[in-house]
């Protein structure tokens, strides 16, 4: 392995773990949203996903700031390419994204029901659609849509049939995620309630996920067929393994068991992320930009990599320290 | 040439929105904790009371510079993208760094956030400690990769112009990183300092003259009034460093026409090629500003080529006046407090005084964005300086202008939102009085720690 396909892998670590934790944050809001117009009803899962989100949704976040830093400084022809092709979804994630980050942060502090009401909706609203229009960025960038010199198609670009199967997706991965720690997070709080209520929805949102998955791989076949090809001999074990994974959270659910619920469907998503970056390997934008044509120079890869081990060493047993008294619940309003 | 305009009208107007808060992302965890540890030292129940309000204010604001700060991450790509494309793997690395810090700092702030009930009372201070540390980290991250922007290196280009190979500690340690971080720290310290002190004196001038009040001033106004001296000294340094690495942007803030020996130094006026006009001319000063001479050459814009000089140039004069001006006043008002607190242990008693603090917040903020338009508009035409014109940078896409238009939509309902949740924060506060709903189970807090 050449150091640009390290700096690669770090890449895709921190779009794993942006898709595992802000992908669930991004699901609390779609649960949010979806959790009645009636605000006697919609109140108590509403409560409960606040109370789960509201120590780390911050953190969550985060993983993208990494997952942009580390695209510039490593690959920065491939992030010119992208930003300059795709400036209008990615414009409306970042118009989502503030509308999201306000919405949580003054939900909290306006006290006025009308108030609340306009900010949980900013919240919930842009909880679907930022996922979505990042999907549809992961999709355009795979069927090739992203020429190597930028300034491909404006519109045309990601306003195709793959690229909103993987925007519709992201969304549903999200909203999957955040059922099934829902789920764990009720149960540890002994609210059989929320957990059966959670529970539900998180089977729907896998089914929803897993037929979703299936389509894209239709439309894959047809639009970005040197990912597809890949994907079904070199990516097919990990392909497998989220399908295994898929159908065990499924299993799990049904026999209203609890344990090993969330590693698994964490599994499932893990391993298409990992199972898309097979597939477009050795291309970082498929087939016009290769990995190691995109990279920066060796010592700046080496910063990337430094950087990345300290993230290892400082972040990740902070990060540890955070949820574990999240979990724990030692924090709270 | 007007989508070049609305780029780097939109860069500028998002960048000073998130440097405010940035300011108080760098500096306010400080002013917490100081509260926090005298609370904790003291058993000082309105010390005590000072932290938790100002760490839930501080919740609302890091929320919102959290996302200005993504959409900036987002601009550089979407505004800059062939700067990015050409230089990212310079530029990118003192940002890769940034974003440890950040991380950090966004993790421990959610802990000492949300600990203040059930973490045990010195635990949760130290919690805070490192929102402090990677607060500066951050900073410095930042303020290095845009001083490598003014003093660029660490980097070799083929006959293309594509970077070919990197020296990163070169790029992190360019040489104005020196004067352009110190000078960011001090000044995220003033602002916040004197930020919080002006609420505060406002609230005094309003008649609410109780303990937490005066206490609420004297701390992040002491913090303030120390940062002024240096920063002042530090400032005075930088202008040097500026007129040796970057001549034209020296004579574009001097409005020094002609190089040359014992140059006058203009105290505001328009800048024209004939001259200054309307301001205060003071002989000789400038010369010795620059070399402790009055035969100290200095360069001026003569000497630049007409398509390498700044634009706006009584922009960028003005600004620098300004901000220098206001940095002035600003030290004196913090010898005002030195001297009755010498004197009498006591802020001065005259409400002048007050209503001088009262407008010290939004001076410092001022002073703020003007040493940034000094600093941005005075690189121009350069993004990159020598090396990359801002022009060369700029996306091809259209509609700059509409998304500008959008944006300040946006963020005027974002600052709007902001500043009505933080004032409906603090009226609960003051209805609530010394019972703060909710808290009153707390087992450390106001009540034990006053009582332990």
């Amino acid at each position: 392995m050449s150091r640009a396909d390290v700096a690669a892998a770090i890449l895709w670590t921190g779009a794993t773990l942006y898709a595992l934790f802000g992908g669930a944050d991004f699901g609390g809001g779609f649960w949010d949203l979806l959790a009645g117009f009636d605000d006697e009803t919609g109140a108590r899962p509403r409560e409960r996903i606040q109370r789960s989100l509201t120590p780390v949704w911050e953190a969550n976040h985060v993983w993208l700031i990494f997952i942009l830093v580390v695209l510039w400084t490593a690959f920065p022809e491939a992030f010119g390419a992208i930003m300059s092709t795709l400036y209008v979804p990615i414009a409306l994630a970042a118009l989502g994204i503030v509308l999201r980050g306000a919405g949580f942060a003054f939900r909290k502090s306006v006290q006025r029901l009308s108030y609340r009401r306009a900010m949980g909706a900013a919240f919930a609203l842009s909880s679907v659609l930022t996922p979505f229009f990042m999907g549809t960025v992961v999709g355009a960038i795979a069927a090739g849509n992203v020429p190597a010199a930028g300034e491909g198609d404006a519109f045309a670009s990601w306003l195709q049939p793959l690229p909103m199967l993987t925007g519709a997706l992201f969304v549903l991965a999200g909203a999957y995620l955040a059922a099934v720690f829902l789920v764990s997070d009720s149960e540890r709080a002994g609210d059989r309630e929320m957990e059966s209520w959670f529970a539900a929805r998180a089977l729907a949102a896998g089914v929803a996920a897993g037929a979703v998955a299936l389509l894209g791989l239709i439309a894959l076949h047809g639009e970005a067929r040197y990912v597809y090809d890949r994907l079904i001999v070199e990516g097919l074990p990990l392909v497998i393994l989220s399908i295994l994974c898929g159908f065990g959270v499924l299993a799990l659910l049904l026999a209203r068991r609890r344990r090993g619920l969330r590693p698994l469907a964490a599994g499932a998503v893990v391993a298409v992320i990992w199972g898309w970056g097979v597939a477009q390997f050795p291309y970082l934008l498929p087939t016009s930009l290769r990995i190691d044509q995109a990279a920066a120079p060796g010592p700046t890869l080496d910063s990337v990599l430094i950087v990345f081990g300290a993230a290892v060493v400082v972040v990740i047993p902070a990060l540890a320290l955070l949820y574990w008294l999240s979990q724990r619940e030692l924090l709270g309003d | 040439m007007s989508n070049l305009l609305a780029a780097r009208e939109l860069m500028a107007f998002t960048l000073a929105f998130h440097i405010v808060l940035a300011s108080l992302g760098v500096a306010l965890p400080a002013m917490i904790l100081t509260a926090n540890w005298l609370g904790l030292k003291r058993g000082d129940g309105d010390a005590m009371r000072l932290a938790r309000r100002w760490s839930k204010a501080m919740a609302v604001t890091f929320a919102v510079g959290a996302v200005t700060g993504t959409v900036l991450s987002f601009e550089f790509g979407l505004l800059w993208p062939r700067f990015m494309e050409r230089f990212g793997d310079a530029f990118g690395i003192a940002f890769a760094i940034e974003g440890i810090f950040f991380f950090t700092e966004a993790i421990f702030l959610a802990i000492y956030i949300y600990g203040w009930k059930r973490l045990g009372g010195w635990a949760h201070f130290w919690s805070g400690v490192p929102m402090v540390i990677t607060g500066v980290g951050g900073a410095f991250s930042v303020v290095t990769a845009n001083s490598w922007m003014n003093t660029p290196q660490g980097f070799t280009l083929d006959g293309a112009g594509k970077v070919v190979e990197t020296e990163p500690l070169k790029v992190l340690f360019n040489p104005a990183w020196v004067y352009e971080v110190p000078h960011m720290i001090l000044a995220a310290y003033m602002v916040v300092g004197f930020l919080v002190a002006s609420i505060y004196a406002v609230g005094m001038l309003r008649g609410r003259r109780d303990r937490l009040h005066r206490l609420g001033l004297l701390i992040p106004l002491t913090v303030a009034c120390i940062a002024t001296p240096i920063q002042l000294f530090v400032g005075d340094t930088a202008a040097r460093e500026v007129a040796d690495h970057q001549p034209a942007k020296f004579a574009g803030m001097e409005c020094i026409q002609e190089s040359g020996p014992e140059q006058t130094e203009y105290v505001g006026g328009i800048c024209t090629s004939d001259g200054v006009k309307a301001s205060i001319p003071i002989p000789d000063l400038d010369s010795y500003l620059v070399g402790f001479s009055k035969d100290t050459e200095v360069t001026g814009l003569d000497e630049i080529p007409a398509d390498e000089r700044p634009p706006a140039n009584t922009l960028l004069h003005l600004a620098f006046d300004a901000m220098v001006g206001i940095g002035s006043a600003l030290l004196l008002l913090g010898l005002w407090l030195a001297w009755s607190w010498w004197r009498r242990r006591e802020i001065p008693r005259t409400r002048w005084f007050l209503r001088a603090v009262a407008v010290s917040g939004v001076g410092a903020i001022l002073a703020l964005w003007c040493g940034w338009i000094v600093t941005e508009v005075g690189r121009q035409p350069w993004i990159v300086q020598g090396y990359m014109r801002t022009s060369e940078a700029v996306t091809g896409a259209q509609g700059i202008w509409f998304a500008f238009a959008g944006v300040l939509l946006l963020y005027a309902g974002l600052g709007a939102g902001a500043v009505l949740v933080l004032r409906a924060m603090s009226r609960r506060w003051r209805a609530e009085g010394d019972e703060e709903a909710g808290e009153g189970e707390v087992p450390y807090g106001p009540s034990e720690a006053v009582s332990g």
